[in-house]
């Protein structure tokens, strides 16, 4: 079972509070009725799935009850940083100075 | 190939048994072929086999990063049915169904299909409303699926508590006669000597690094960890690693890799006739030859390469084991793994042409691709050799996510299949 870090309760807390909800920083398209059928199967089926370092959705369902941003491994499954929703794509931790400003919620 | 038969046993054991050739040779990879297989699994090696035994192509290189049938076809629970909700699904899982049957006399190779029964248990009222519309569906559409009574269910399985004031009691059942289970290494063996044996090259411990395209973006070989290896055609069968494989040809898919776990038990003496599969608690569970309590848990919820999976999923499914089956409260279990399932949005397989030539996918099947086996790989050998799918599964196509063309069994068995 793997242990997560929600940033807003600040805390470590068991997987069985948590809803996994995909691949993070898909952008639903502005004009979601203009666009072209490959552009939405693009948008709502296409995902990375990606071997390795991936930036991912989490919901504290049986918690605070939020939607939040993490980045694990999914290889090893271990998570590399939790960041609250709404925050940009965050750099991996210790791999290059973060262009982006400092995150809130630690390493879980 | 040396045929195997009583009289060849007979042979042998007046030999000290000397006389046995290995299933099949893996040679020296040559430096093209006409297609090459990505992946050795059942839907792979079996895609070269039909290749070979119904459309004449033998120039076939199979390549598999660990070893024959080590990926999903040696971790699978060998479930077998057919009775799937949509048309489309019928198809392809009772063309699989009946390929089964004769497997072993195909091959010359006993895969031990065993036709015992599968029943799932239904708990509830949208169970059975959903149950008997799948019977009647199948029936309809001529595969046998019927209807039980808890008590024709504790007839069929004795050591089912079908009892009022069980955990999860039971409102009925249904019942698939002819599907059962199969011995999962002896399929990817057998399908592995069967096309050894018509030229195929079994390429072990070589694991794709890239394909490599020509200047109208067809394919043109693969780059691997033994040197490039030209082919005119790529058959990509990589179950849960089809993303990583595809994107080396820039084709994503809507995929996503979760695990599975199962664990059997120790080796009991044979107490459980069928296979039970209960959807609304997750248990999948029959008896192997050797005794050993065969059961299924669900998939974990997050995409992950791992081969490993929560121990709260397999406790789960062990609760629910025990609840529906108490006599097994006492037995302990032995082994425990996961394997890596490619799950599609509508969780149906994806077998299709892609947007780049001559590069064809087989993908998708998700957490039910055992019983799919000789059925999917013999459409795929269709669909490589002549460039466009086989009747049977012109539906799953890549393409049905951009026309909307689903075939929704997520929705069809509310859960994993």
């Amino acid at each position: 079972m793997l242990l997560i870090h929600c940033p807003y309760c600040g805390e470590d807390r068991s997987e069985l509070e948590f809803r996994w909800a995909g691949e993070a920083h898909i952008a639903r398209p502005d004009t979601i009725s203009a666009i072209s059928d490959d552009e939405f199967a693009e948008y709502f089926f296409m995902r990375d799935n990606t071997k390795g370092i991936a930036w991912e959705r989490w919901r504290h369902i049986h918690g605070c009850g939020r939607f939040f941003n993490a980045i694990r491994d999914t290889v090893s499954d271990k998570f590399l940083l939790s960041y609250k929703a709404g925050l940009p794509r965050q750099p991996v931790p210790g791999s290059e100075p973060a262009a982006a400003p400092a995150v809130e919620g630690g390493v879980a | 190939m040396r045929k195997y038969s009583v009289f060849a046993l007979v042979k042998e054991a007046m030999r000290s048994h000397k006389g046995w050739e290995p299933h099949w040779v893996s040679p020296e990879p040559r430096s093209s072929y006409d297609v090459i297989i990505i992946g050795g699994g059942g839907h792979g090696l079996g895609a070269a086999y039909y290749l070979a035994k119904e459309h004449g192509i033998t120039n076939i290189a199979v390549i598999e990063r660990g070893w024959l049938g080590g990926g999903n076809t040696g971790r699978n629970t060998t479930i077998i049915r057919s009775n799937y909700l949509y048309e489309e699904s019928m198809d392809i899982y009772e063309h699989s169904l009946k390929l089964w049957e004769g497997l072993s006399q195909d091959l010359n190779y006993n895969v031990m299909y065993s036709p015992r029964g599968v029943m799932m248990l239904s708990h509830n009222t949208h169970d059975m409303q959903s149950f008997k519309r799948h019977i009647n569906a199948n029936r309809l559409y001529g595969i046998d699926n019927e209807w039980l009574t808890p008590e024709q269910a504790k007839a069929f399985c004795p050591p089912l508590d079908i009892s009022k004031t069980a955990r999860y009691p039971i409102n009925g059942a249904a019942l698939q006669k002819r599907g059962g289970t199969a011995r999962h290494d002896a399929v990817a063996w057998g399908y592995a000597r069967a096309a050894s044996d018509r030229g195929v090259h079994i390429i072990q411990n070589c694991e794709v690094t890239g394909i490599r395209r020509g200047p109208s973006g067809e394919v043109t070989g693969v780059e691997t960890s033994r040197g490039f290896i030209g082919a005119k055609k790529i058959g990509v069968s990589a179950a849960g690693h089809s993303s990583v494989v595809m994107q080396m040809a820039g084709v994503r898919v809507p995929l996503t890799s979760n695990p599975l776990q199962a664990l059997v038990s120790e080796p009991l003496k044979p107490i459980f006739p069928c296979v039970v599969m209960s959807n609304t608690v997750h248990a999948y569970i029959s008896q192997s030859d050797k005794g050993e309590l065969v059961i299924g848990a669900g998939t974990d919820q997050y995409h992950s390469y791992s081969q490993t999976g929560g121990l709260q999923i397999i406790t789960h499914t062990l609760d629910a084991i025990c609840e529906l089956f108490p006599i097994f409260r006492r037995v302990k279990m032995m082994r425990q793994w996961g394997g890596i399932t490619d799950n599609t949005p509508d969780r149906s397989a994806i077998q299709s042409v892609t947007p780049v030539p001559n590069l064809f996918v087989n993908c998708g099947w998700g957490t039910g691709g055992f019983k799919a086996t000789p059925g999917s790989a013999n459409l795929f050998a269709h669909l490589i050799a002549r460039g466009e799918p086989h009747p049977l599964a012109a539906g799953l196509t890549l393409d049905r996510f951009r026309t909307g063309r689903l075939i929704d069994e997520a929705a069809a068995a509310a859960v994993a299949h």
